[in-house]
């Protein structure tokens, strides 16, 4: 006998635990099984763009923290760097240095939530989060002992960054650096040979290596998809090109490779933080640079790689003190188009960890 | 390291398979017109050599006498990017094909672009508002929008 | 005879019969009401405290030595919330379907042997009044569910009805494997046949019966039906204040009662060495509460496919399995060595367990549409 069932439509969001902030999904399901998701968004946008075609240059900065709240500076970073690209501005030698330690860690910052968040979707009741906390906490005072700040920074300038950074970060960096790997083998140990981690992880969720490319998804979702792309090493922007690290690579392209592949690049950050803690020189930390820059008139598209992806800026300049048009590649927003294809199929209990392996920030997707 | 390809040598390999179709070239950028786009996206994605099968970002300009796609290109086989652009006069009703079945990631891109920027892309399979909501009046990243 | 019993009788030397009939049977309620809602309170108040120590954090710490009025305030909290009904919800369903949870959960207890002598009422056929009584509350949830006249109450409502279904099976028979030991359905017979814990001599049908109750009681890893993540709180999304608070109380009360159950039927009740029987059976239920919340805070969700496969394809055979093997025991082995059955039956369960862990793959994959 067969059942006569009708798919219904649910509304997923914008207020749902695991929408990670005001996103919306339009579910089809039937039954249990997700037959259409169509995503919704702009419920936190601020007209970033806009608002940024009538301020300078370095006033700009701060709207950059507020794009990826959980890796801020990373943002500042790609902003900056595109700015200079523009202007064709120099930096010293130990901003570079000050400007990768902070993007690592950042980075390690922004994976710890990822993975936290995402063994939340799975169903694991807080623990696993609050255990990457214990070690983001670490991370937030550092940045706190840098720039006062523990969400939005606002460290970097135009020309290299606000200001040194104070005697004692160094020692605590590197008491973090050595005890760090602990860290990163206690929660494998605690999550990779879980088998309801397995069973509910391995083969979900899957993004096939030709449309990962085709979607032009990046970070950690592409990598985990099989490509070896990391702008770091593919187009070394700052002074990525002197240090050595590895890059993870998945093979499937489901939830677990794209967890495994976040768990593994936390490593290399620590890595990265190690050797340029060794190598970090003594000098100046911003370059002289006007208040209000006025770059010559041209357009640049600097982009780098954000914890989650590719950020680009993508600015056009026609002389004057503010940018002719700003323009923000938001990773997450691109990495979301595949969705409808990873999930058609499968569970919701599915598209809620595929989403969450996805690691979106909401106010970068709507900004 | 990223190649930028000479957009002059792309602009002139694509005159060779489309003649008229390349508006103005430099060191930098191709700029196709609006007509031609679909066709010249479809040659750089395919032909040997080039393989742009990644497009990094898409957005717009608004040079109040035209308006300006711009497309980033990258091919992951070669490491090498290029800037792809087209121009669109007409103010009122500004339209461009679109490239979603070249390249999916465009989905999102031209759907914001068409919400800001007022934009129609030809083609596009479900052209929506994406960050604004249904029933907005006007594209505020239009430099006359107040 | 119980101690109800006994002060019945002697009730009926000195009162009217009807008097002397009524009396006990309210002080008992009284007694066990009042045991269960303050074990409640304290288990609320533990739990939170302990996932607190998992979690690397305090737990509720301010509210009177060491956070021992937390539940209080909690409970005043939601007691004083406003009442919401879904304009578009089936009122009376919506209103019946707290109690009718709570209720059969209140009910277990008047089984459960507390002490020697201290049960309720020691119903021949005690531990059957148990598994039919228990699955009421399964009814309950899906009134919630229904009646809410949300999706994701929907969802969840079905989910349960899966879910009791399919676990009702697999531990019902692990309870029939301690059954074919006792040779007795009550509940102070299973505890008193007890000289040797029944999880010593059947561990796998212990570890059918824990799975099974857990998810029974919608624990983790099985906690679909409330699964934040997914639906959010799944049926108990459309409730507030005191009818909230009924499904808490359930919810922390099922807990209790399935630990209680779990004691008598195979961690040997109230029997045990040295102190008295009831700081025992006590010792005994936060023991097994104290794994339930180590679970819940370790372990992610399973799958709705997921837990349907682990009901069917691990759970139930398995149990066969075991009940064959404790029918064949109890048939041909001598009573006077039951330490070759600990061994046989440990055997067969590492063996069972490893088989099953490597030939069975949980759940199907991706669905076409």
């Amino acid at each position: 006998m067969s059942i006569k069932t009708e798919p219904f439509i649910l509304n997923m969001g914008p207020q749902h635990p695991s929408t990670h902030g005001v996103f919306r999904m339009r579910v089809t399901l039937d039954g249990e099984v997700v037959v259409d998701v169509e995503p919704v968004i702009g419920y936190l946008h601020r007209g970033i763009e806009k608002l940024a075609e009538g301020r300078t240059y370095t006033q700009n900065i701060p709207f950059t923290d507020r794009l990826d709240y959980l890796a801020s500076m990373t943002n500042n970073f790609a902003y900056v760097l595109a700015v200079e690209k523009l202007a064709g501005i120099g930096v010293p030698e130990r901003a570079e240095y000050l400007r990768i330690i902070m993007a690592e860690m950042m980075r390690i910052s922004s994976h710890l939530m990822a993975v936290g968040f995402f063994l939340n979707d799975l169903g694991a009741m807080m623990t696993p989060v609050l255990y990457m906390w214990r070690e983001r906490e670490k991370l937030l005072d550092l940045f706190e002992m840098v720039c006062g700040q523990r969400l939005t920074y606002n460290y970097m300038r135009i020309g290299g960054v606000s200001h040194d950074i104070p005697e004692e970060f160094l020692p605590a960096l590197k008491r973090f650096v050595a005890e760090m790997p602990k860290f990163i083998d206690e929660y494998d140990q605690l999550l990779a040979e879980n088998e309801i981690v397995l069973t509910r992880t391995k083969g979900v969720g899957v993004l096939p290596e030709d449309l990962a490319i085709n979607t032009a998804a990046s970070g950690p979702v592409l990598r985990a998809s099989g490509v070896k792309w990391d702008i770091r090493r593919a187009d070394p922007y700052s002074i990525y090109d002197r240090f050595d690290f590895d890059i993870p690579v998945g093979s499937v392209g489901d939830c677990y490779d794209r967890y495994w592949v976040r768990i593994q690049e936390m490593r290399q950050s620590v890595r990265i933080l190690e050797q340029a803690v060794a190598q970090l020189p003594e000098g100046e930390v911003c370059a002289k640079v006007f208040q209000l820059l006025r770059p010559p008139v041209g357009e640049v598209y600097g982009h780098i790689e954000a914890p989650k992806g590719e950020l680009g800026f993508y600015l056009v300049s026609d002389n004057s003190i503010a940018p002719y048009r700003f323009h923000i590649r938001p990773p997450t927003l691109i990495n979301l188009t595949a969705l409808k294809e990873m999930v058609i199929g499968w569970k919701v209990a599915d598209l809620v960890i595929t989403f969450g392996s996805i690691d979106v920030c909401l106010g970068e997707i709507d900004r | 390291m990223t190649v930028a390809l000479n957009g002059e040598e792309v602009a002139k390999k694509i005159t060779e398979v489309f003649p008229d179709s390349v508006a103005a070239a430099n060191k930098v950028t191709v700029v196709v017109t609006s007509k031609s786009l679909y066709q010249v996206a479809e040659f750089l994605k395919n032909t040997s050599g080039l393989d742009f099968d990644y497009l990094n970002n898409l957005t717009a300009v608004d040079y109040i006498d035209y308006f300006e796609v711009i497309y980033h290109l990258t091919s992951l086989k070669h490491n090498h990017s290029l800037i792809l652009k087209t121009r669109c006069y007409e103010r009122d009703r500004p339209i461009v094909p679109s490239v979603v079945k070249i390249w999916r990631t465009a989905d999102f891109q031209e759907r914001e672009v068409y919400d800001l920027m007022g934009i129609t892309f030809e083609g596009h399979h479900n052209l929506k508002r994406l960050l604004l909501w249904e029933g907005f009046v006007g594209h505020p990243l239009r430099r006359d929008y107040l | 005879m119980t101690l109800l019993e006994q002060f019945q009788l002697w009730l009926a030397t000195i009162w009217p019969e009807w008097a002397a009939y009524i009396t006990p049977a309210i002080v008992g309620i009284v007694v066990v009401l009042a045991f269960v809602l303050l074990t409640v309170i304290v288990f609320i108040w533990y739990e939170r405290r302990l996932l607190g120590r998992f979690q690397i954090r305090l737990g509720p710490n301010r509210l009177g030595p060491e956070g021992i009025f937390q539940p209080i305030a909690t409970a005043l909290k939601v007691l004083l919330k406003e009442d919401i009904v879904p304009a578009k919800g089936d009122k009376l369903v919506h209103w019946l379907a707290p109690v009718v949870v709570f209720v059969p959960i209140l009910l277990i207890f008047a089984v459960v042997p507390f002490d020697k002598g201290a049960i309720f009422s020691d119903l021949n056929v005690g531990i059957v009044y148990v598994v039919a009584i228990s699955s009421v509350s399964a009814v309950g949830i899906y009134m919630a569910g229904w009646a809410s006249n949300n999706k994701y109450a929907l969802i969840a409502a079905l989910r349960t009805i899966a879910q009791m279904v399919s676990y009702e099976l697999p531990v019902v028979l692990s309870i029939i494997g301690v059954v074919l030991m006792v040779g007795s359905l009550s509940m102070s017979q299973i505890v008193e046949s007890q000289n040797i814990p029944f999880i010593i001599l059947q561990p796998l049908g212990f570890v059918i019966f824990f799975l099974g109750t857990v998810a029974e009681m919608n624990r983790c890893p099985f906690d679909l039906l409330e699964a934040d993540s997914e639906i959010v709180a799944g049926y108990h999304i459309e409730y507030s204040g005191m009818k909230f608070a009924m499904f808490y109380l359930g919810e922390y009360g099922h807990a209790l009662a399935y630990s209680c159950i779990i004691a008598t039927l195979f961690l040997g009740g109230w029997q045990g060495p040295l102190l008295p029987p009831i700081i025992w059976f006590l010792i005994k239920i936060v023991a097994v509460f104290s794994v339930i919340v180590w679970m819940r805070s370790t372990l992610p969700r399973l799958r709705v496919d997921q837990l349907m496969a682990f009901a069917w394809k691990c759970l139930l055979p398995m149990a066969v399995i075991n009940l064959f093997i404790v029918a064949a025991e109890a048939l041909w082995l001598p009573e006077a060595l039951p330490w070759i059955m600990v061994v046989v039956n440990f055997a067969f369960a590492s063996i069972l367990t490893l088989l099953w862990s490597r030939l069975f793959a949980l759940g199907g994959g991706r669905v076409e549409v």
